[in-house]
């Protein structure tokens, strides 16, 4: 496969998009009129009580799902010009997620679970494990390649998803909640890696985060209300 | 390199749920199992009906009365022995008669049932059956309606007891006959009269004693296989001229290996779809237990997506693990099969057991196909999962 790679200009771009579901009593609109830029080598943190939409706007922004009305960039590309599978390969370029949970792979090794995004990119198994130990090492788990994810402490798990966002090289990193399921010491460490991989390597980072503390950190908040941007950044 | 990931994500799936994957697995194995071994059972038949009738002799010409088809009723016979030589005269070769009802067979106190078959000294000639110790049948016997028998093999034992039966005194229905001679042992299978426990007698002398003046058939040998069709339309042109009003048949080992073979045939294929539901139940097992797994790694298949999975990456790998089930399940069920084959050939000699190098690879092919049919659904499903949902769900 020849990856969609990312075109030049802004890595994400939402243009008064709206999100709304068919539920059973109707529809919900979830977002309803969002316009955001998100430019190479950003830090914003988006922040909104829950239920606010945010959520919904992380899946847009990620190439996830697709806006009900409006214009979604993901990497340059309008993605509704593009079917389910290309927009596999565009976020397999141009998107690293970190999520709440880690979402690591239980009876797979710290490397493997690293290297999978490669494996949809086609590169061979031999170096996908190479960049996977580089992208480990990167994070500061170098010494833990063949660990599973049980033999892991939180912090570590999430250092590991963190390099698994990491190893394609993607222009942004969508963390959702990324220390929500942390102490406030190791969420503080994940943290201060997330920011050097911004400030050292030029990766756009995108919180999604309702701790307040955690998106005071970030170089400008996005705040999210009933669907809506409450302080357009 | 996808293959090869999806591939190894399959075998990881399987090995971690190795207790589930065995018992999925086994539904498969007994499928494939029976369908080896009922067509080994199958073939064993034909085989040894086949090597039967060729043992019957080469290019033997069996001319009875009536029309030969499956299924008919038997023609009441109107041949009289005197035909025999006419068709001897017509066709220059020697007639076996043979006349044949079951008897009991006493000797002693023992008593036997066996099949009588009154017949001349061409039976030798014509089919395969060599005496042992003794004599058989001679023209002279025939001509004085003497009372002589020819006994098989099996009834040494059993009316004789291994005692040497030649010139003593045997009954059939009654009437006292003199052992003359002891045919060789043919060997019994279960399909077919038991040749071992035949009695031949003269022909003349079981028209006596059946009080029967007719006889059942004529047999002849053709001097070579080019010769049988010519040597069939003799025998039937004489007998169309003495007896204008009836029909006749000529039969040939062929014909009998074609209709037998043709009976035996739909019994292996009726045997092997029955055993091959059972494959189709595995089959069912396969479907129900993808979908366990696809449910079970909803949130895997979601982290997949995000990362780049196309949704046939995702398709493809639980369609290998339904194929490596099932596949694996297969492999085991012929190896089972294939022993299961072997050891009843050698255990129970009525049940000979062929295994043929096309039953196993059907069966594998078979049992891929079944993994690729009853995983095709619940991979599809997976492969369409939307990512969101997928990745939410606990």
């Amino acid at each position: 496969m020849s990856p969609l790679r990312p075109l030049g200009g802004p890595a994400l771009e939402a243009v008064d998009v709206t999100r709304s579901y068919a539920l059973e009593g109707g529809t919900v609109q979830a977002l309803r009129g969002v316009s955001l830029t998100i430019d190479q080598g950003d830090y914003a943190a988006v922040v909104g009580p829950s239920g606010s939409g945010k959520s919904t706007l992380m899946h847009l922004l990620g190439g996830l799902d697709r806006p009900t009305t409006g214009v979604l960039r993901v990497g340059g590309r309008d993605i509704a010009a593009l079917s389910e599978d290309e927009l596999a390969e565009v976020r397999n370029a141009t998107i690293g997620f970190v999520f709440q949970a880690f979402q690591l792979l239980g009876r797979t090794s710290a490397v493997d679970n690293v290297a999978m995004p490669l494996v949809y990119r086609g590169v061979r198994r031999a170096e996908r494990r190479a960049r996977a130990a580089e992208a480990l090492e990167r994070v500061g788990m170098g010494h833990r390649l063949d660990h599973r994810p049980a033999q892991l402490s939180g912090g570590e798990q999430q250092r590991v998803a963190i390099a698994r966002a990491l190893v394609g090289d993607p222009q942004v990193l969508l963390a959702d909640e990324p220390t929500g399921n942390l102490d406030t010491r190791t969420g503080e460490e994940v943290m201060a890696l997330l920011e050097d991989l911004n400030s050292a390597h030029g990766v756009a980072v995108v919180l999604v985060t309702h701790d307040l503390d955690v998106a005071a950190r970030a170089r400008r908040q996005v705040r999210v209300r009933d669907g809506l941007l409450e302080a357009p950044a | 390199m996808r293959v090869a990931e999806a591939w190894r994500v399959a075998v990881t799936a399987l090995r971690a749920n190795r207790m589930r994957s065995l018992l999925t697995m086994l539904g498969v194995v007994i499928g494939v199992a029976a369908v080896v071994v009922l067509v080994a059972i199958g073939t064993g038949a034909q085989r040894e009906v086949e090597a039967q009738v060729n043992g019957l002799g080469a290019n033997l010409v069996i001319v009875v009365p009536g029309r030969l088809e499956l299924g008919s009723a038997p023609t009441k016979s109107r041949l009289e022995l005197g035909d025999a030589d006419r068709i001897g005269r017509a066709t220059g070769q020697d007639v076996a008669v043979t006349l044949s009802s079951g008897e009991t067979v006493r000797f002693g106190g023992n008593e036997a049932f066996a099949t009588v078959n009154g017949t001349n000294p061409a039976v030798p000639e014509v089919f395969v059956r060599p005496v042992a110790r003794g004599e058989y049948l001679r023209d002279s016997d025939v001509d004085t309606r003497r009372r002589v028998a020819v006994v098989g093999a099996g009834l040494v034992e059993s009316l004789f007891e291994g005692a040497d039966p030649l010139g003593r005194t045997i009954s059939l229905g009654g009437v006292r006959f003199r052992v003359i001679g002891v045919f060789e042992a043919v060997g019994s299978s279960g399909f077919g009269a038991d040749q071992d426990s035949e009695v031949h007698i003269p022909v003349t002398a079981a028209q006596r004693l059946f009080g029967d003046m007719r006889v059942d058939a004529f047999a002849l040998k053709a001097p070579s296989t080019e010769t049988i069709d010519e040597v069939s339309a003799q025998a039937l042109a004489v007998l169309a001229d003495r007896y204008p009003d009836e029909e006749f048949s000529a039969v040939t080992q062929e014909q009998i290996l074609g209709a037998v073979g043709r009976i035996l045939g739909l019994l292996t294929t009726v045997l092997a779809a029955i055993a091959a539901i059972s494959l189709l139940v595995g089959g069912v097992g396969v479907s129900n237990i993808m979908l366990v797994s696809v449910r079970e790694r909803t949130r895997e298949i979601g982290l997949r997506k995000a990362v780049g999975a196309r949704q046939r990456d995702i398709t493809l790998q639980f369609l290998l693990e339904a194929v490596l089930l099932t596949t694996i399940g297969g492999v085991i069920g012929i190896a089972l099969g294939v022993g299961g084959s072997l050891g009843l050939a050698a255990a129970v000699d009525q049940l000979p057991a062929v295994v043929t190098w096309w039953s196993p690879a059907l069966a594998f092919t078979v049992s891929a196909a079944v993994g690729i049919f009853f995983g095709v659904v619940p991979a599809r499903r997976a492969g369409r999962l939307d990512p969101v949902v997928a990745l939410r769900t606990e």
